[in-house]
């Protein structure tokens, strides 16, 4: 166990690397002068000149990379154009609320997922199956953005129950100070039950449309499984042993099914943090990805590169745990 | 994968072997399901090829300021937008761009990836190794994210995004392809024509590469769907067709802005055009999935 857990990291080592000169390469693939494309065509040439030294264009290309790998290693992802401040610094300061977000929408997503799939696979073929099967199929089709726009038009411009977007009501915010950056979290712990309130209602229409494809593939998987872990013997046994239908689905069938859901699970953390860039952008969510969209829109490039990074670290951790966490959970898997 | 050589190949020769095409049609049409997505193709594709009859109005000019956001009525069945141009009509001749750039960014995702896989898988050693690290790296970013970030770079455009979205899914069809070249490369046809006497190239391309084809296949329909998802995610963000141009990513983004207003109408069409088309190709792809490859285990991803 201990020499596969090794090795798995050893093995995400190369990848990062890679993955940081893809990341660094970025800059290479704009059109023309970076510089000129980031400050426009009637930059001053010092101007210009400033941003070159900044990119560290002026050096060689392996050099740059070098620079460019030491400066991350030292949690230095750049700094802004537009405003010169230090990108990890904003990527610290906004990515709370885009967890915030993430685990609200993974949440929504498994409270309908999983149950939907459970009845779903007790009752194969029944009319609840095809419909919630249907229902699934049309959740993967689903454009977020889209979803996120019709949630956001019926709940808040025509019933006008829940806001269209923002993360708090403005007089709460100015009285609000962080705790743990998860803001819903810290109204619970400091019991400022408005702070709890307004937030839950700002986070449920973004949550459900970044929870929703996430929701339909876990639907899709626990019918999945459950279906082949209902077909085993053990499970004819305990009905056989005469235990009620419910003990035998949750605890016989459930708890052996639910290892292919976790995996699942922790690979939508890809999913929801692209995702991100788009829910943050339609409602207002001062996340890294609507922090992102902004940058793509004003080509401040470094911070475009640094989210980039960032999420990808991320990402493969994320991948890494999942393989982890299979290999420890089930004591039938042997690694060499 | 024990399907996927089931192919007129391996038949005996007293039976007159079927093509691979009619043998993929006779599977499909007999699945319901795939049979409702390949409905909800057609019916789009027809309107990719006949925008000129089914909406006569071009896309781009053909505006009447006086009657911006008007709601739908019988003259315009999906309302106006803020140019006062018909939303149905835009929606029509939109079909062309995003079917059209979703189809073209699957084909050249197809079409280098199954490559690289082929060679890679047939190649093996270092090769097989340093191909398979790059596929690995792109893999380590989520597609979505990749491909705004490289469409970011090089700048909005309908190309780029089109490229950027194959770019990602490249290492999909890559594994893919190597995986079957994997197994194929062991089997006896490819032995037999190995003993007399064909080269590398040959066994490749005649007896491996169309026997590899169908696990490639059902995965890119399912990669058209998601395809078509992304582009409109950066029409969205306005990375993809810049406006006048008809795309539903982007004319959502345009409508977006009205939200409050409530001219729903801007929104609900064009993201329901996506939808629709999207479930078509799932569904399809389902199917297929389904009929080709009722063993279980075979390894197939959703990109």
């Amino acid at each position: 166990m201990w020499r596969y857990v090794v090795k798995r990291f050893l093995t995400i080592i190369p990848v990062l690397f890679g993955v940081s000169i893809l990341v660094f390469s970025f800059i290479r693939l704009i059109p023309g002068d970076p510089a000129v494309a980031m400050l426009g065509e009637r930059a001053t040439p010092e101007a210009i000149a400033r941003v070159r030294e900044n990119l560290g264009l002026d050096k060689p290309l392996y050099e740059q990379y070098l620079i460019y790998l030491g400066k991350v290693l030292r949690g230095d992802l750049g700094t802004s154009i537009l405003r010169g401040d230090p990108v990890v610094q904003d990527i610290l300061r906004r990515f709370p609320a885009t967890v915030e977000l993430a685990l609200s929408a993974i949440f929504v997503a498994l409270l309908v997922g999983v149950p939907a799939g459970i009845v779903s696979a007790t009752r194969r073929n029944s009319l609840f199956d095809n419909v919630s099967r249907l229902i699934a199929l049309t959740g993967v089709s689903m454009p977020i953005f889209w979803l996120g726009l019709m949630l956001a038009w019926l709940f808040g411009v025509v019933l006008h129950v829940l806001p269209t977007g923002g993360p708090l009501t403005t007089e709460l915010s100015l009285t609000y100070k962080p705790l743990t950056g998860l803001v819903l979290l810290d109204g619970l712990l400091t019991m400022r039950w408005a702070i709890f309130a307004d937030r839950l209602k700002h986070l449920i229409l973004p949550a459900m449309a970044l929870g929703t494809i996430p929701m339909a593939i876990i639907a899709r998987m626990t019918r999945s499984t459950m279906l082949e872990v209902l077909g085993q013997d053990y499970i004819r046994t305990a009905h056989a042993k005469g235990l009620q239908e419910r003990a035998v689905v949750l605890r016989h069938a459930l708890k052996n099914a639910l290892l292919p859901i976790i995996t699942v699970v922790g690979l939508q953390v890809g999913r929801l943090l692209s995702g991100a860039i788009l829910t943050e952008t339609i409602f207002s969510w001062p996340g890294i990805g609507l922090w992102a969209y902004e940058a793509i829109q004003s080509r401040d490039y470094p911070i475009v590169q640094g989210v980039t990074l960032f999420i990808a670290i991320i990402f493969v951790t994320a991948n890494l745990s999942v393989d982890l966490l299979y290999a420890a959970v089930d004591p039938r898997i042997r690694y060499e | 994968m024990s399907t996927a050589v089931t192919s007129p190949v391996a038949l005996s020769p007293g039976i007159k072997p079927r093509s691979l095409w009619s043998d993929a049609w006779r599977r499909l049409i007999s699945a319901q399901v795939a049979r409702f997505g390949m409905a909800i193709i057609i019916l789009f594709a027809l309107m990719a090829v006949l925008p000129p009859l089914l909406a006569p109005y071009d896309p781009r000019t053909d505006m009447d300021l006086a009657s911006r956001l008007k709601a739908p009525s019988q003259q315009h069945l999906f309302g106006t937008d803020t140019h006062g141009r018909d939303v149905f009509n835009r929606i029509i001749h939109a079909a062309r761009v995003s079917l059209g750039v979703g189809l073209g960014a699957v084909s050249v995702a197809v079409l280098a990836g199954t490559l690289l896989g082929l060679v890679s898988g047939f190649a093996g050693r270092w090769t097989d190794l340093l191909l398979m690290f790059l596929m690995d790296i792109m893999l380590a970013f989520p597609g979505m994210l990749l491909a705004i970030a490289l469409v970011s770079m090089r700048g909005p455009g309908l190309f780029n995004s089109l490229l950027a979205v194959s770019v990602v899914s490249i290492p999909v069809y890559a594994r893919i392809a190597r995986s079957t070249v994997l197994s194929l490369k062991e089997r006896e046809y490819v032995t037999a024509a190995r003993c007399v006497g064909a080269g590398g190239p040959r066994i490749l391309f005649r007896h491996i590469f169309p026997n590899s084809l169908p696990p490639v296949i059902v995965q890119a329909t399912l990669g058209v769907a998601s395809s078509i998802l992304e582009i409109a995610a950066l029409g969205f963000l306005g990375l993809g067709a810049q406006p006048p141009t008809p795309e539903w990513g982007a004319m959502l983004a345009d409508g977006y802005k009205y939200l409050t207003t409530g001219a729903w109408w801007v929104l609900f069409f064009p993201g329901l055009a996506i939808m629709l088309t999207v479930l078509g190709f799932n569904l399809l792809g389902d199917g297929l999935l389904r009929r080709t490859f009722a063993t279980p285990g075979t390894a197939l991803t959703r990109p």
